[in-house]
């Protein structure tokens, strides 16, 4: 660790991994009530759940984002942050916030959360990953504003790099997109449309740049390799991410009652956005292949080669396969959805803020360069559990949905939802076992933090 | 890649392409804009409607189901549950009935307890929403 300042980057991402816990306990849950349906019914109905298990992740990839740039800004930078004493009260806030809007979720009935938070004033509440009570969404504004302004006075004071203006560029167009969750028109299909200025504008448009640039980082690291070369590659990937996934937007504009013209739209340019993703593996491999130096942390290099692979599989090719409008009639809002929902956003946004903790939790715990040989084997063993658990679960999703479009929406006679849900409930119950396998990977995953740490550090092997 | 492409030709790409989509993507949004009304059935939303989206919004429903394909997994497609329960007693009827207590084993929607009010407000927002031009979707009545 070279600047002080970095160090308030440890408290996101514990808090982020603590709040992962979460987010998987209660996707665990979830699991349980497809196929137990009146599992903790009516105590915690499925929709609780789900909210708590979503936003958390929302939650906590905002605390891993938030620490990596704390980590690596004044890095890039050459100084300190503006303000550590900021970056430190927005944290406590940050998580205050967060923690009493899950009890809220638990503890009270939704439509009494809603009134209880004056949802009538400005009415926000009650859309897929935007649940959270208006207030709470002005809390968060307040924090991304405050976040802003730390980073960007640190990049615009220090040496401004590529890595760091991608990043801002990225960390900017999260909070400009986010303002869109405040307009809840009465007509359902503008509220639809300008749903997706958040969701899909930020996991297809700026958090790619995001991720770009904080793997840029590591690689530029890790590697060695000059970072001309490296920035040159992190240009090219995010001016084709934008390019294809902004008009991209229109995959989301079939059946949502706008007009047609947005399945060619939609389906031309969705169709190209696996072009960055597939861009981005190839850059990661070739960087790693192309390395200089042999640095310690093997880990961190692990999770930054996952990255790269399982973005370009769950978002790439499990987005392709249902991106194109003719396949999206059928596969529209089915299990084939939750199947690339999940391993697009473990392959591309989980893994990247592990992969940014990785590299730099040894750091910020004292050591000089990576843990020791044992906790980084541990930690290397939580890898391969949670990727190949969330691949199983991305299959078993996959039959689900394959055989729910088949008997719900083509042939003779339709069946009913609920009949089809009977009928694929084996594949729910694989679906909840390789959940479990995830638990357990991410129980690794934190003890290795707790392992190894009197052993002497592993060395560069040159 | 190689020497003849510049890092300052991979910026240009990058500020020209995003500028050049994103304009290409406000004008198309512009035109759907001002195309919806002759699809999104805007003449349809009465103050019932308004009050049974808000019901909608404020009870989490699409914490469960999907609403033109949209929202959870859990529980059956809306967009066409007008026709699917046969009108909007169908859906009030359905709604209302809800035991407390869950069914044994298997999935439960809540019971929420509205007036009758709110019972027509919802199920006049099901309709408004069945009324909205989707293209053709859901493929079938089942959703
Ligand atoms: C890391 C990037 C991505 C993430 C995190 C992600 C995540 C998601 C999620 C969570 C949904 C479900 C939204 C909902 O609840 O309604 C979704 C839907 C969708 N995604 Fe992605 N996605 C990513 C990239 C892509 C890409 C690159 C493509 C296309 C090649 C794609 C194609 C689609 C399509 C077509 C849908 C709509 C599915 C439906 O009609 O039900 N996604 N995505
Ligand atoms: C133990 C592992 C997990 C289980 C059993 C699980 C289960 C579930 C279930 C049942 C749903 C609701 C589907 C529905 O609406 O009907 C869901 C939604 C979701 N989960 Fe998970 N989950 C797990 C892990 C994860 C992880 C690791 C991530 C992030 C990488 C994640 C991200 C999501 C997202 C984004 C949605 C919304 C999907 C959509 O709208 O299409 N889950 N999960
Ligand atoms: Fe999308």
């Amino acid at each position: 660790m070279q600047y002080s300042s970095q160090a308030v980057a440890k408290p996101y991402f514990i808090a982020a991994i603590g709040l992962f816990a979460g987010q998987i306990l209660f996707g665990l849950i979830l699991g349980l009530q497809y196929v137990l349906g009146d599992f903790l019914f009516p105590e915690i109905p499925f929709n609780v759940a789900r909210m708590v298990h979503t936003n958390l992740l929302i939650v906590w990839l905002l605390f891993g984002f938030m620490g990596a740039a704390y980590y690596l800004v004044p890095e890039e930078s050459e100084r300190e942050l503006e303000s550590p004493m900021l970056a430190l009260a927005m944290f406590w806030i940050f998580l205050v916030a967060g923690a009493l809007t899950v009890l809220g979720y638990l503890l009270v009935p939704y439509a009494g959360l809603a009134q209880l938070t004056g949802n009538d004033l400005l009415p926000t509440m009650g859309r897929e990953f935007l649940e959270q009570p208006t207030i709470t969404k002005l809390g968060i504004v307040v924090v991304a504003l405050s976040f802003l302004y730390n980073i960007g006075m640190t990049i615009l004071k220090g040496r401004k790099t590529v890595v760091t203006l991608v990043l801002l560029i990225g960390l900017t167009g999260l909070a400009v997109f986010f303002l869109f969750s405040f307009y809840n028109p009465d007509n359902l299909v503008l509220d639809k449309f300008f749903w997706w200025w958040v969701v899909h504008l930020w996991v297809e448009g700026v958090w790619e740049l995001i991720l770009g640039s904080i793997l840029a980082f590591v690689l530029i690291k890790t590697t060695g390799v000059d970072r001309e070369v490296i920035e040159k590659w992190l240009y090219i990937i995010i001016a084709m991410t934008l390019i294809t996934g902004i008009v991209g937007t229109g995959h989301h504009y079939y059946w949502i009652g706008t007009p047609e013209y947005w399945q060619w739209w939609g389906s031309v340019f969705s169709a190209m956005e696996p072009i960055p993703f597939f861009m981005m593996t190839v850059f990661a491999f070739n960087m790693v292949n192309k390395r200089r130096r042999e640095h310690p942390n093997k880990a961190a290099v692990l999770w930054a080669l996952g990255t790269a692979t399982m973005a370009f599989l769950g978002a790439g090719v499990w987005g392709f396969l249902h991106t194109l409008s003719p396949v999206n009639y059928y596969t529209h809002g089915s299990q084939i959805t939750a199947a690339h929902g999940h391993m697009a956003f473990y392959g591309a946004y989980v893994m990247i803020v592990l992969t940014i903790i990785s590299y730099a939790m040894p750091m910020l715990r004292g050591r000089t360069a990576a843990n020791s040989n044992k906790s980084q084997v541990l930690e290397m063993w939580s890898f391969w559990l949670m990727t190949i658990a969330i691949v199983f679960i991305t299959l078993f999703l996959t039959a689900a949905g394959i055989l729910q479009v088949y008997l719900q929406r083509m042939g003779e006679n339709p069946l009913p939802f609920m009949v089809v849900q009977d009928k694929v409930a084996l594949f729910y119950w694989l679906r909840e076992i390789a959940g479990l396998v995830f638990l357990i990977g991410l129980l690794t995953y934190i003890a290795s933090f707790f392992v190894g740490n009197d052993e002497p550090e592993a060395k560069e092997s040159a | 890649m190689s020497q003849a492409f510049t890092k300052a030709m991979a910026r240009n790409i990058f500020y020209g392409g995003t500028v050049f989509f994103f304009l290409l993507f406000l004008a198309l949004s512009l035109d759907t804009v001002s195309v919806l009304p002759e699809r999104d059935n805007r003449a349809n939303l009465t103050e019932a409607v308004v009050q049974g989206k808000k019901l909608w919004e404020n009870n989490n429903c699409i914490g469960c189901h999907t609403l033109l394909g949209e929202g959870a997994y859990f529980a059956p497609e809306l967009g066409n549950a007008f026709t699917r329960l046969g009108g909007k007693d169908g859906i009030m009827a359905f709604i209302k009935s809800r035991p407390v207590d869950g069914i044994p084993g298997r999935r439960s929607m809540p019971q929420f307890n509205f007036t009758d009010e709110q019972l027509n407000a919802l199920a006049e927002f099901l309709k408004y929403s069945s009324e909205i031009n989707s293209a053709n979707w859901p493929p079938n009545v089942q959703g």
